[in-house]
Order: C-alpha cells, then structure tokens, then sequence
C-alpha cells in the first residue's frame, strides 16, 4: 500500500511500485481527465505536474511519485480558470479534445515558472505533445495569450 | 485496492437531467447501474439548469423536446470527435425553432433502432441533417405559434417567435409556458417535409460566432471518452495480437509466465462466429497494467492466415499489375468514357503515375470498449462513428438479436475514419458474454496500430491528350488501392458503366470538374491490399489520394503545355455541361471551383517574386463527392533545402466555398486540422507493410506533423447561402499536390511519391 498525494488529497493504492503513475491516477484515483495515447511518452496525452513540472505520467513509476506532490488536469485550478484554460477557452483551442489536458498540463508548467517566453520558446515547450486534430495553431495562439496574462498579473 | 469515488458523480447536475432524459426514453433499467460511470456527452451539463425535472415535456417530433422550464433539449445521433457536431446540428434547428440558444440543450443518444443510420463520416453530418433539422424546427414553432395564438386569444398569422416567445403585438406567452399547458400537435417525417424554412435572411444562429458546447469539458479534464467508461465488477482486457489480420488460428495458449504477475486472471481465445476478428487471445486481469504485462508474457501459437509474408512493394507491385491489366476494375460515368480516339488523334500525350504510401490513422485515443450485460441486453460502452454497421456483426459475433445490444455513447478521442470501423467493440463483447462480467478491453498504441484500418497505399496513372493548339482532348486516371467499402460495406458499392462494382470511397476525387472531353475514370481494388489487411476509411479517404495524383498531374499538363498552372486550371473550369451543377447540393457547379482557384491564387500572390528556392504550388479539388461538392483550393508556400532535401512548409493559403456555414469558427477549425492533416501526409507520416503487419506502431517511429512544422494558415470561406456541405475532409485533399507543386516550382524537381522525404528530394535534385 503506498500513499500518494494528488491535488492535494491523500490516496492509498494497492498497486506494485513499477505500476504506471497514468494507471494508478485514472483507474485508483478516478482522475480521467489524464489521457492514454502511446505508453512511451512520446505524445504527452499523460502529463501532469509533480512538484511542479511536467512529466509524462506513462512513463513515471509510482515509487518516483510518492512523496511528491502530484497535479492533474482536475486539480490545475478549483474553477478550472488558470490563465491557460481561460485561454483555451476563448480561442475553441480543442477539437477532439483527447489531447488537451496534456497539452494545458505542459503548457501552465512552463508559463507558472516563467511566462516570459517568445515564439522559440513555445515551440520548445509544445513540441513533445501530439495533437491528432492538428490544433497547433489555436494552441501557439492560447499559449500566447495565457503567457501574456500571466506577466500582467 | 483503494476505488475513490468519482468526485463529480454526486454533485453533477448532469446526472439528474441525464437520468430524468433517460427514463423519459424508456430505458430507465440502465439509469441507476451508469451512475456510477457518468456516461455520455457532458454538453447538457452546461449553464446551470435547473436539477429537478420538470413535470411537463412536449415531443414535436423525435429529434427535440421542450419541457415546462422552457429548456429545449434537442436529440444529435452524430458522434463528437472534434467537430463540435452537437453545436452546430442544434443550431440548425433551434434557429427554426426560434429558440433562446441559452434555454438549448445538446444531447447525444445511444443507439436506438428509433434513429435509423446512424453514421458520422463523409463530412455529411451538416450537410445531411441541415434540410430534417431546419424542418423539425420549423414544426415545432409552427404548433407553438399555434398554441400560442389559442392562448391570447388572437390568429396564429398575427403572431410570431423569437427567443423561446410566441409574440402578438404587445402579449407574448413563453415556450415553457404552452408546454405546460399541454401541447398535442406531433409530427411524423414525412409530415415535416413540406413545411417551408425560413429565408436566409431571417437567420439568427446560423453563421453566428457561438462558443462550442463541449469546449469546456475539454478543457477541465471531465470531458467523457469511451476509455474513461468504468463499471464496478469490471476486468481489464489486452488482446495479444495473431500475426495476420485475416484468417488467423489459435494452436495453443500457454500463459505460464503471466500468472506470476500480479493481478492476473486467465487467457481466452475469443471464438468470433461474425469474422470480425481471427485467432485473438486475451489476457484478462483486475488492472490495466497488469493486462499489459500478462499480453506481453503470453505465449501464444497460432498458424497465420493470407498475407503472412507481404509487404508494401509487393502491394504496390500487385496495384501496378492490375493497372496494366485493362479488363481489370470498374469505369465510372462520366458521360463520355471512349477516349482511344483522342489518344490516337493526340498531338501531345502526357502519361505519369503516382504512389503513395500506407498512412496510419494513429487516433490519439486507442481503441477499447467497455461490454456489459445489463439484463438481457448487452451494453457497449465505446466510441463510435458508424453504429448502423456494427451492430449486425455484433448480433452475428453475440448470437443475439440486435434490439438487445446498445452503444453507448461517448466523446471520441479522435475519429478520422477509424471508428466507422467498430470492429474493436466485438472482442469485447464476446469476452463479457463468454466470462460472464463486464469486460474493458482497452488496446496499447501498439496493438491500435496493428489492429488498424490503414489507408491503403496506392498507385495511379494519369494521361491525357491534346491536340496541336494545346486543348485537352481526353483524360484518363487509373486508381488500384485497397478498398474499405468492400471490405467492411459492400452493400454501399454501386456498379460502374461497364457493370462491375466499385468502392465509391476508394475513387471519389478522380471523377472531377474539369472539362477535358472523354474522361475515363477506372477503379481497380487491389486484392493483395484486401486479402492482407483491412483497408480503412481515413480523413477524405479517396481524395486524399486521388486528388494527390489528379492535382500534381494538373500542373504536370501545364508546365508541358506550356501554360500557368493556375491559368490552365481556370481554363478548365467552364462550369458547362455535365460540370454545370444542379439543384440543391451542386448549383453553380465548376464556376464555384473557379472562383475559389481565383482567390486562393490573389490571395497568397501568385506570379510574384520569390525568395531563392522557396515556391508556390496550387491545387484545388471539390471535396469529397460530386453529390455534396465542396469547393477547395489550396496555394502552398514551400522552402527546399538543397543540401539535405528538407521541404519545409512555410504558409498555406486555402479559399473554400462551404455554401452556408452554420458554425463560423467550428468550420475554421475543421480546415486547420484538415489542411494539416494533408501537410501530414504529404511530408511527414506514412509507413509500410511488413510480413503483413505496418512496421511502425508507435509515436517513436511514426510521425505525424508536430507543433513546430505547422505553418501559417491564410484560410477564408466564400459568403454563401447555397446547401451547406461538408467541412471535416475536403481541406486535406489539396494540400499533398499543393506541396509537390510548389516544390517543383522552388526548385524544378517533380515527385511522385508521398510521403515526400528528404532523402528523395536530395536525389531528385542530384
């Protein structure tokens, strides 16, 4: 039994220490909203923040999350109004949407650590999150607008 | 195992609206067992309505109901993939209905029998519910206005509607009102057929900007797709995949080193009596990852079925061949289709062909369904575009009558043609059935791959002849490729001129608008495709490679007739004869190709100077059939590279005539994602049969267009009030011969292959 902490919430599971952190927070937490596209961390469908940064929750054992403190798409903001979502919003960024968590999930990392960023930037920070639907160009838009939000503020 | 309950559940006030919709519909039995699992689209969750249901609901007629609290909850049988379908369908009839937008609820059903086909593909969803939906609306305010003008007392033809009111002068009475006070009037189909919509000119929602209804669970993570479906009781399922598509038989089964692995139950061979699936095996266990491991430690032996040893040249072989072979396939109508005597008469003959490659549909979402008996009835919980066609063979795989297996309904993490396919939802099925439980089978990347319907890789000729002035006197265009229709809906194959059938889907594009006098256009499946996978319907599945052939060809013609590429296409287009269009879906015909090649070419400056190596490439195609055309044209900007061969994709430029757009920034959406996709295929992904299996299955090796390749996108609609067509696919199809174009008029080099690589550029250039 390991004890895991996502969203600020203590979780028990039952689960072996190489499990997956993407299994253990969708199928022990119920936390859906972090996605399943490869299992080799080459789309980013799964990230989700741990301590802050952006990994790919396919390829992080459980045992690398204990302690740590864990944030997922649901627990990003209580109103589900960060800067990024608010942006994502306003310009219809998703399509299928299947994506969209992972991609607002790398995308608040970068712009809560620092949202000074120009266009070479965003291209470095996007470029491992795969949108099937092709939505690169609202997402270029909406990291822009959020990363300008957030110097405002 | 610690199981937290789902924090949303009892809180969503979705649940009690869903739960009061469902039992309205008469399936209250599944009500209570789904709560636990919040099902369905999640668009009705919005704005905040009231949690109590009210008393009174009024059902016009099948597709919407208004209820007493004046909430218009309106009935979409399309599936949600991206698309913002729910949005755009509901605003179609509650513009009709004179609705107020924030009183309208979207609904996505389950299947039912009661909805008839239920299939979202073709890029037909707006184009074939606008004429219903508009008339359904038009019912509905019609029986209001009635009901309306009975309660103040006044004549139906003083009165109007606006915004949920019936209005007289200075009385108005509301929506929820009169469906309080009890409304008879109902309407059958056919009923609904004559009554008259409304004129352009007095629309409200259509073609207004509107903030799509399933944006916002998309973005908050509570967006429901089919493997976020979970019921309690359920076991995990991962197939361990034979080694052929077809026609694969299990020898034995020995799974002795999946049983150390924690969490593991068994393995089951899934006896599949539809044909589905062959020589599956899947290991069943209580969690996900250990699905994973126990299908990796399975041993498994089975004898291969057809296409053991195939690989992708050996298929573009086989499509060669058949090509050569005259008698071979099936020739369209396109009016006049002798055209020897052109070619004998030609003072110029121009005769190329193209290929591509397999192209991997890679949906971000890998396939799964989540199969439950609930009584008698098997439920399926899953995403899928193409209920009508799955059903039968789960009725076949289940031996149960279809009325008693249902889809259940949920957002698609990506469609592009691979859910009309549901062949996915059988394994499932037979292995709840068999095991007795609720069984979610969920494929890895990896197994979503080899279980995929590819598009097939193809090979095209293309001829034509002109006399001594350089007029085109004929036309001929050769496609062989795989054919999904036959494969998966051979009922949906019409016979060609010479009586042999063909698969509209695998053809569509090369039937074009251009005047070119005899026009033979021949469809020849490629047998070795069809014996060794499952061709697929992808993103604008036959013009996507047609046009790639016909379009590159264009331009092909011009530079040997010594004509403009743009000019000569223009040329062309007389919009005359059999390429005059008609009423309703194609008024205007080839003249509306015209304009959009016109005002794609002024828009991103054609003929003007350009940077060394950096060119301009034009193409332009009518969509996806000459029944619904959609007017495209696309310019390309490209940058080659002369020392490594590198194409990169600085700008494109698309005009398309759409007719009316219902959903503004919904339709800008569809063409981003669509021209990408085309940019996708022309330059960045494909792959290639290997011993019969695609030999890239996983994102490591497959490479779809990435955030930093994607150009700038110059993308604008004509104004129109013509029929609404579809948006979802035409934008793809221009885009790989627009590339090609343009690299030909970069750097002088002419390929014929997509994906174009750089190593080809490179050799192309010497």
């Amino acid at each position: 039994m390991a004890e895991l902490k996502i969203n600020g919430k203590s979780v028990q599971v039952d689960a072996d220490n190489d499990t997956p952190l993407l299994w253990v927070i969708r199928d022990e937490a119920n936390l859906t909203g972090t996605k399943f596209g490869c299992g080799i961390g080459q789309c980013g469908a799964c990230t989700v923040h741990i301590n802050g940064e952006a990994r790919r929750s396919c390829i992080t054992p459980l045992e690398a999350a204990i302690g740590a403190e864990i944030t997922t798409i649901e627990g990003l903001d209580p109103a589900a109004d960060h800067p990024v979502q608010k942006a994502w919003r306003e310009l219809q960024v998703p399509q299928c949407g299947y994506c969209q968590s992972g991609q607002i999930m790398t995308a608040a990392a970068a712009l809560n650590q620092d949202p000074n960023v120009n266009d070479g930037d965003i291209d470095a920070i996007m470029t491992g999150n795969l949108c099937r639907c092709m939505t690169y160009n609202r997402i270029r838009k909406a990291v822009r607008k959020a990363a300008d939000e957030m110097k405002g503020a | 195992m610690t199981r937290l309950k789902d924090p949303r559940a009892p809180k969503s006030p979705a649940m009690s609206r869903r739960g009061f919709l469902v039992s309205t519909a008469g399936t209250t039995v599944a009500f209570s067992f789904l709560a636990a699992c919040s099902p369905g689209s999640g668009e009705a969750e919005s704005d905040g309505e009231a949690t109590s249901a009210p008393d009174v609901t009024y059902e016009p007629i099948k597709w919407f109901t208004i209820d007493s609290a004046g909430i218009v909850t309106i009935n979409i049988i399309r599936a949600e993939m991206g698309q913002h379908v729910g949005t755009a369908l509901a605003r179609i009839l509650a513009d009709e209905l004179e609705a107020d937008w924030a009183d309208v609820r979207i609904n996505h059903v389950d299947s039912d029998p009661k909805w008839g086909l239920m299939v979202t593909g073709g890029s037909w969803s707006v184009w074939q519910t606008f004429p219903l939906y508009s008339q359904a609306g038009a019912a509905g305010r019609q029986a209001l206005i009635e009901a309306g003008a009975a309660k103040m007392g006044v004549a139906p033809g003083d009165c109007s509607a606006r915004a949920g009111e019936v209005i007289c002068g200075d009385q108005k009475v509301s929506y929820g009102e009169l469906v309080a006070g009890g409304i008879e009037k109902t309407f059958t189909e056919e009923e609904i057929g004559s009554i008259a919509i409304k004129p352009a000119s007095e629309r409200r929602l259509i073609g207004e900007p509107v903030q799509a209804r399933d944006i916002a669970g998309k973005v908050d993570g509570t967006a429901m797709f089919g493997i976020d479906a979970k019921v309690d009781g359920m076991v995990y399922a991962r197939p361990v995949m034979p080694p052929t598509r077809h026609g694969s038989k299990v020898n034995s089964i020995d799974d002795s080193a999946a049983t150390e692995i924690k969490g593991y139950r068994q393995a089951i061979a899934i006896d599949d009596p539809s044909g589905t699936t062959s020589g599956w095996v899947l290991a069943i266990a209580d969690t996900y990852p250990a699905a994973i491991k126990a299908a990796d430690a399975i041993k498994v032996d089975w004898t291969p079925g057809p296409g053991a040893d195939v690989s992708e040249e050996d298929i573009l072989d086989r499509a060669r061949t058949l090509i050569s072979d005259d008698s071979a396939g099936s020739i369209l109508d396109t009016g006049d289709v002798e055209t020897a005597a052109a070619f004998e008469a030609a003072a110029q003959t121009i005769d190329q062909t193209y290929t591509c490659n397999t192209v991997l549909h890679m949906q971000l979402e890998p396939v799964n369904a989540l199969a439950v008996m609930n009584g008698d009835t098997m439920e399926i919980h899953t995403g899928n575009q193409w209920q009508s066609l799955v059903l039968p063979w789960l009725s076949q795989a289940l031996d149960m009558p279809e009325e008693k297996i249902v889809l259940k309904t949920y957002r698609l993490g990506g469609g592009f043609g691979r859910r009309l396919n549901g062949d996915y939802a059988v394994p499932a099925a037979i292995a709840a059935k068999q095991l007795g439980k609720p069984v979610k089978m969920v494929l890895t990347r990896e197994d979503d791959s080899l279980l995929d319907s590819p598009r097939s890789p193809a090979v095209q000729r293309v001829r034509l002849a002109a006399d001594g002035e350089g007029k085109v006197t004929g036309m001929e265009q050769h496609v062989a490729a795989g054919w999904p229709t036959k494969a998966m809906a051979p009922f949906f194959m019409p016979n060609g001129v010479n009586g042999a059938p063909f698969d509209p889907f695998a053809i569509n594009g090369a039937n074009h608008w251009y005047a070119v006098g005899p026009h033979r256009v021949r469809a020849i499946e490629n047998t070795l495709a069809n014996e060794t996978f499952r061709p697929g319907w992808l993103r604008s599945v036959g013009p996507g490679f047609t046009n790639w052939a016909l379009e590159s060809f264009m331009d092909e013609a011009a530079h040997a007739l010594g004509k403009d590429p743009v000019e000569f296409r223009l040329s062309l287009l007389t919009g005359e004869g059999r390429n005059a269009g008609s009423a309703p879906n194609s008024v205007g015909g080839a003249r509306r190709q015209h304009e959009v090649v016109r005002r794609a070419a002024e828009k991103a400056g054609w003929g003007s100077e350009l940077p060394a190596d950096t060119g301009l490439g034009i193409a332009t195609s009518f969509g996806q059939e000459r029944d619904m055309p959609t007017w495209v044209a696309c310019v390309a900007r490209v940058k080659v590279d002369r020392d490594s061969g590198q194409v990169t994709a600085e700008k494109l430029t698309l005009v398309a005539d759409a007719g009316t757009v219902v959903d503004p920034d919904g339709a800008m959406a569809q063409m981003e994602g669509a021209s990408l996709w085309g940019l996708s295929m022309a330059l960045h992904e494909g792959t290639a049969f290997e011993k019969g299996r695609v030999k890239d299955v996983n994102l490591n090796t497959y490479s779809p267009l990435r955030f930093g390749q994607a150009p700038e996108l110059d993308i604008s609609f004509v104004d129109s009030t013509e029929v609404p067509v579809g948006l979802g696919e035409p934008a793809t199809t221009v885009v790989a011969p627009a590339i090609a174009n343009a690299i030909y008029d970069a750097v002088g080099v002419r390929l014929r292959h997509i994906p174009i690589r750089a190593d080809a550029v490179k050799a192309a250039l010497g």
